[in-house]
């Protein structure tokens, strides 16, 4: 990257933290729009009005909670249920402002947005690349995190032309957010390694599906989960 | 669909994800992170996401014809590409097509 300056002044020119984050955010790139696509082309097979997709992914911008979110608001789900719903599954996302709470301490005025953007790829990104010499690492992150909602948007907006424009045979599209759960299910195993939680949780959603059916299951299950895992929280943080 | 309750459902997901992004730089701006907040930080996720994920499968009819195949052969395909090539893309594009062409084709 090429930081030399005309003026003589210290300092990165400018654009040169949007450069070199351009080129960090490809794999990105490539994932956000597609999913995003998809998302959108979900949406507007699912009888929402067409707005909700760009508010969704411009204001919630949280993928997996957006595909559930679809699902929810069509099948009639109360605004208590989408907003418990939508909180416990962001709730991994403390987990990376927990971890970046010393690095966007001095971040100032672009603070707000960058804690706003900090999703699963976006804080996965952030921790492991850093910005190259001679750009001011604060801008680099902001640009990353900038350049990242940007693509989710963009597939958002695809998807969702798409989808309103022509009429896809889209039955089954749905699948996706159950293969997205999955996804994620099994990145979480490689991080919380002990049987317990899964063994736990998996126990309490049986349970609230045989005793209070399909519809009513979600959030029995994940306040009995919570309780069993305080209960556990001993033998769980001794054994790792 | 309504647009009054699509706004507010979807301002309820906005503050509960700003939520659970913000939590973290407001409460713990000058304070020291008390021990449960990184228990249910780490641990929370995987109990949640187990139930999401069983919770996708809530309206399969089990009894009933195909009983499930399409649903347990599509969450296997996905399962198994993630964990052979780790790519979250293939594995969803993947598992999605599977199930896409079994409801037609059962």
């Amino acid at each position: 990257m090429e930081t030399t300056d005309r003026n003589g002044d210290v300092g990165p020119p400018p654009g040169a933290a949007l450069r070199a984050a351009l080129p960090a955010t490809f794999p990105v790139f490539l994932g956000y729009t597609t999913i995003g696509a998809a998302f959108g082309l979900l949406l507007a097979s699912s009888g929402l009005p067409l707005w909700a997709a760009p508010a969704m992914s411009l204001f919630v911008y949280a993928g997996a909670a957006q595909f559930m979110g679809v699902g929810l608001i069509a099948s009639g789900a109360g605004l208590a249920e989408i907003a418990a719903a939508t909180f416990l599954l962001n709730l991994r996302h403390m987990v990376y402002g927990l971890s970046f709470l010393e690095t966007y301490s001095r971040a100032g005025a672009r603070k707000p947005y960058l804690v706003f953007t900090l999703t699963d790829e976006t804080y996965a990104l952030l921790s492991t690349v850093s910005a190259p010499p001679g750009v001011d690492p604060d801008r680099f992150r902001f640009w990353v995190s900038a350049l990242n909602q940007s693509y989710w948007v963009l597939g958002t907006l695809a998807g969702t032309l798409a989808g309103g424009l022509a009429a896809f045979d889209t039955r089954g599209l749905e699948f996706s957010l159950t293969a997205l759960f999955t996804v994620l299910l099994i990145e979480q195993t490689r991080k919380v390694r002990s049987p317990l939680p899964y063994l736990a949780s998996g126990a309490c959603a049986a349970a609230a599906y045989l005793a209070l059916g399909p519809s009513r299951m979600l959030l029995p299950a994940i306040g009995a989960s919570g309780i069993l895992l305080f209960a556990l929280r001993k033998r769980l943080e001794t054994r790792g | 669909m309504d647009n009054l309750r699509v706004l507010a459902s979807i301002a309820a997901m906005v503050a509960a994800t700003a939520a659970t992004r913000a939590l973290p730089f407001l409460v713990f701006r000058n304070r020291k992170v008390p021990g449960f907040v990184p228990f249910l930080a780490s641990y929370g996720p995987p109990a949640v996401l187990t139930i999401l994920t069983l919770y996708c499968f809530k309206d399969v009819d089990w009894l009933a014809a195909p009983h499930g195949a399409p649903e347990a052969a599509a969450a296997a395909l996905t399962a198994a590409l993630h964990l052979w090539r780790r790519n979250t893309l293939l594995s969803i594009a993947g598992g999605t097509a599977l199930y896409m062409l079994l409801i037609r084709i059962l």
